[in-house]
């Protein structure tokens, strides 16, 4: 099978790559391109591990080719922070202590800042369907959700 | 000033910063050096049959692959059971005992090569009959696949015949997959002569390596076992990892190449074992203040194909079905069932959840019958003085749930509310509340009492900087925070001093699983033993050196007193380097007061007890059987606490994942065997949006261990998981309305929708 090029933009940089036409972008991402951050959970798009942002859109980087990532902008755990400096959700989850063993936490932080671009004010309620999309088995939810809506209300202040 | 980071503080999981920028890596995120295989596993699409043929030909010619490994390529033993029962092949021989069991396994150059050709292969298998739950194995003749467990007090036929009422019972209560976000994995590296390293996420990596070198046929010695971070376990990857790691390491040493195997989430749920489902038919005598006399209980459990740790499981499902209860009177018995099924094993709770919800079930069925709470009825039967005696035997000596749940009560204004949603469920509407308080009381200890071990390895390095290792794995639970936190606070140094290390079987020998909810108590202990010996010998030093006494001698926050004269810890630990002071050390540890005698059901199992309490509000569509979980308080017990934020994180991650049992997580295997819910398409754990809308969790602070644990603390990991009861007793409630609480719905577990639905239909026929 010969092999795609594509071209495209990963957390700000232009990134070029050789694809098979069945990789996925996520398989992409962790094997090709040594970014490990985004999981794979389940591969079926039902657990939210893998989420990457594409063109401004939340999608599991698990259900998209890497084919299809030519001439778009992708954001990954990867790029949240700006070298040293965490990102205020980064910054909430720590205090929060909003994970535990971490694996759910690129996708789901992914998520949630996603959310917050869309919409700064979220209440609880919108936080917890918007983030129904990421599983996490350890936690139970409680932390992340108040870590969120505790970043939101900074963010707003801030702004 | 004080250190940073000593015991009894809130403090982040060490791996945190690397948990949210992606940083941290799990066994799947290593470099994978350049010619690395991947494995992947053929399984069987027969639940019970004779293998004919296995032609792997076309497997064999497929694109990418290099070979393939049946049982007939295993050096060593082809079994990997962990009690040594030889009843769990890495691949069968002659015949298959599950739709799913894995058969053998293809190496290629990819793994998604691997994948495809896994496909291909031609298996022939005569079916034979198969039974696939544990009433219909008992009916069936089925063999026990251990030995059962009885425990006995007191005279039950005399005590129900006493009794003024009698209710007999049966409730199933099914299984649970684990669902850890990260499946699992081995990744193997051949080393010289005989030697082989495996990277992987198991929870056992003694067991994972003893059980390589029985299958490669070398001696311990010759694996390497390591573990940085799981991705989760909750019990999953305490023996299933064994299968992964033996064939990871058998590809790598037949193809002296790095080995990696990982199945996808499909294989992984399909292929790897899972909670015990049970069928418990019970039998309970009280008086009308609804007072237990006598309890009679039956506990049958689908054990999958072979034992695997069935054994202690249903045990301690037993142990576990007096819950908080004194029976005065008592019999439980355990068929541990032969099922044609994967092969169940260790979740969160170990069998214990299953044995506490019985105990719970017969509260409720007294409460209907008499009219009365059930809080109430709990309170009646708490353990007390004069009733303190277990079934096994064991005394009560540390029962605190009296106070925890007379707190939760007070602060979750349960009285008022229960009478509030009474009130409102009279008014006839679609929508109906419960409420319940349920309570736990749970044994810590292996119940194996070897296991009761743990060792650790401490050095402190020349510049004062101090590396820790221990047995125990981290898999999110915070374990090696907590431990990190002993070792700062035993030399008095700031917590970015301690560096915690991966589990690996070349530091600390012999190890215990991470289970049982041990990790802190067994590891903290040991590490603690280790700075002691350390301290010991510098102490000496000091006195030696400076002619003082050893009382002189202070660990203080970053410094040591030394007679009149304060010094840094790092120019201390210089000097002593510099006087030839060892400075590093293995610890050990073994809890203290236990012993059992299985064959006569009478020991002291549990070093101790911990307690809690939750308080569950739902709403309930009579409609359509749906719910919502509307309010939950929580009270819960971990003695004095190393870290309240972790501690805080267990009891909310436990709570949720107990209600997911009893409530949305519904295993399902079709007739023939084949499991129909394997992956999170169509298995539901609890999701965002399922959180309790009012969610408070309190740790009982006034609590400390009377037993001389680390730091006067307790377990944490799995007690909170049976609060998730107090869900399911709600949903009773609220089911129980719409017959006016005359009768007590017995719902089965998982209470889904469906179930709901069915019972309120069935309670109105009846009504
Ligand atoms: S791995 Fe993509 S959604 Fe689960
Ligand atoms: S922290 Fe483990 S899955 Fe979320």
């Amino acid at each position: 099978m010969s092999q795609i090029h594509i071209t495209t933009t990963i957390n700000g940089d232009e990134t070029e790559y050789l694809c098979e036409a069945d990789e996925t972008l996520l398989d992409v991402l962790r094997d090709h391109l040594d970014m490990t951050g985004s999981k794979e959970g389940c591969g079926t798009g039902d657990c939210g591990a893998c989420s990457v942002v594409v063109d401004g859109r939340l999608v599991c980087s698990c259900l998209m080719l890497a084919a299809e990532a030519e001439g778009r902008a992708i954001e990954t755990i990867e790029g949240m922070g700006q070298g040293d400096q965490l990102h205020p959700l980064q910054q909430k989850f720590l205090e929060h202590a909003a994970l535990q063993c971490g694996i759910c936490t690129p996708g789901i932080l992914v998520a949630a800042k996603n959310l917050l671009e869309r919409n700064p004010n979220p209440s609880e309620e919108e936080v917890r369907y918007w983030l129904a999309g990421n599983l996490c088995r350890c936690t139970g939810y409680d932390k992340i959700i108040r870590a969120v809506m505790d970043t939101a209300a900074d963010m707003r202040g801030a702004a | 000033m004080s250190i940073k980071g000593a015991t009894h503080q809130d403090l982040a999981h060490d791996s945190a910063a690397k948990h949210v920028t992606g940083r941290a890596e799990y066994t799947d995120d290593i470099p994978e050096p350049g010619g690395t295989l991947h494995a992947y596993l053929g399984l069987s699409e027969v639940a019970h049959g004779r293998i004919v043929e296995m032609d792997l030909s076309e497997v064999l010619a497929a694109p990418g692959v290099v070979g393939v490994l049946t049982a007939d390529d295993i050096p060593g033993a082809n079994d990997i059971s962990p009690t040594g029962l030889g009843d769990d092949p890495v691949f069968p021989e002659d015949s298959v005992e599950f739709h799913g069991q894995p058969l053998f396994a293809v190496v290629a150059e990819s793994r998604e090569a691997a994948r495809r050709a896994a496909t291909l292969a031609q298996v022939e298998i005569a079916p034979l009959a198969h039974v696939l739950d544990p009433v219909g194995a008992i009916e069936a003749g089925y063999p026990d696949v251990t030995a059962p467990l009885k425990l006995e007090r007191g005279d039950v036929a005399g005590g129900l015949a006493d009794s003024a009422h009698r209710i007999k019972g049966r409730m199933a209560i099914g299984g649970q997959d684990h669902m850890y976000l990260e499946g699992h994995i081995a990744f193997a590296m051949p080393g010289e002569d005989d030697d082989v390293v495996v990277y992987s996420s198991t929870q056992h990596p003694s067991e994972a390596q003893h059980m390589v070198a029985h299958v490669l046929g070398v001696p311990s010695h010759s694996v390497v076992v390591n573990v940085r971070r799981m991705g989760g376990g909750f019990g999953g990857k305490e023996t299933q990892m064994n299968l992964f790691a033996a064939v990871a390491a058998l590809a790598a040493k037949k193809w002296n190449r790095p080995v990696k195997i990982r199945p996808d989430r499909d294989q992984d749920m399909i292929a790897t074992g899972k909670r015990h489902d049970f069928v418990a038919d019970y039998e309970v005598g009280f008086d009308g203040e609804g007072r237990i006399e006598a309890v009679e209980g039956f506990f049958a459990a689908r054990c999958g194909f072979s034992a695997d740790l069935s054994g202690p499981v249903t045990d301690r499902a037993l142990f576990h079905a007096d819950n908080a209860y004194f029976y005065p009177h008592v019999r439980l018995r355990s068929r541990p069932m032969k099922t044609n099924t994967v092969s169940n094993t260790a979740f969160r709770g170990f069998g214990g959840p299953q044995g506490v919800i019985v105990a719970e079930r017969m509260i409720e069925e007294i409460a209907y019958a008499l009219g009365r709470d059930p809080l109430e009825i709990r309170k009646a039967n708490f353990y007390r003085p004069g009733g303190d005696v277990t079934p096994y035997h064991q005394q009560v000596e540390d029962n605190i749930l009296e106070r925890i749940v007379g707190e939760l009560e007070e602060s979750s204004q349960y009285q008022a509310r229960r009478q509030a949603i009474r009130d409102d469920n009279v008014r006839n509407g679609i929508i109906r509340r419960g409420i319940a308080l349920t309570p736990v009381k749970f044994g810590i200890s292996f119940t194996a009492t070897w296991y009761n071990q743990a060792g650790a390895l401490v050095h402190v390095y020349s510049d004062g900087s101090i590396m820790l290792n221990h047995g125990g794995t981290e898999m999110g639970q915070g374990l090696n925070i907590k431990v990190a936190q002993v070792v700062a606070e035993a030399f008095q140094v700031d917590i970015e001093r301690v560096k915690i290390t991966r589990t690996t079987t070349e530091k600390v020998p012999n190890t215990s699983a991470t289970a049982a909810s041990s990790g802190s108590d067994l590891n903290g202990m040991a590490a603690l033993d280790a700075c002691e010996q350390i301290k010991a010998r510098l102490v000496d030093f000091a006195c030696e050196n400076r002619g003082i006494a050893a009382d002189e001698v202070a660990f203080l926050p970053g410094r040591v007193k030394l007679g009149a004269d304060e010094i840094g810890f790092d120019d201390f630990i210089r000097q002593a380097y510099m006087a030839r002071v060892q400075l590093s050390a293995a610890g050990f540890y073994k809890t203290p007061k236990i012993h059992w005698d299985r064959a006569k059901g009478q020991g002291r199992p549990f070093y101790y007890f911990a307690y809690g309490a939750a308080c569950s509000e739902v709403s309930v569509d009579t409609l359509t059987g749906e719910y919502r979980v509307d309010r939950v308080e929580i009270l819960h017990d971990v003695g004095r606490s190393l870290n309240p934020a972790v501690d805080r994180g267990q009891v909310e991650g436990g709570f949720i994942q107990g209600m997911g049992w009893l409530t949305s997580e519904e295993l399902w295997w079709d007739d023939d065997g084949r499991l129909r819910t394997h992956a999170p398409s169509t298995y539901k754990i609890p999701l965002a949006s399922d959180r309790p809308r009012i969610f408070n969790v309190a740790l009982a602070e006034w609590s400390q261990n009377a037993e001389r644990t680390i730091k006067r603390s307790k377990a944490v990991g799995e007690p909170p998981f049976m609060l998730g009861i107090s869900v399911f007793e709600a949903i009773s409630m609220a089911v129980a309305s719409v017959a006016g609480y005359r009768e007590c719905p017995r719902l089965d577990a998982p209470a889904t929708p469906e179930r709901v639905l069915m019972a309120i239909e069935r309670l109105k026929r009846e009504r």
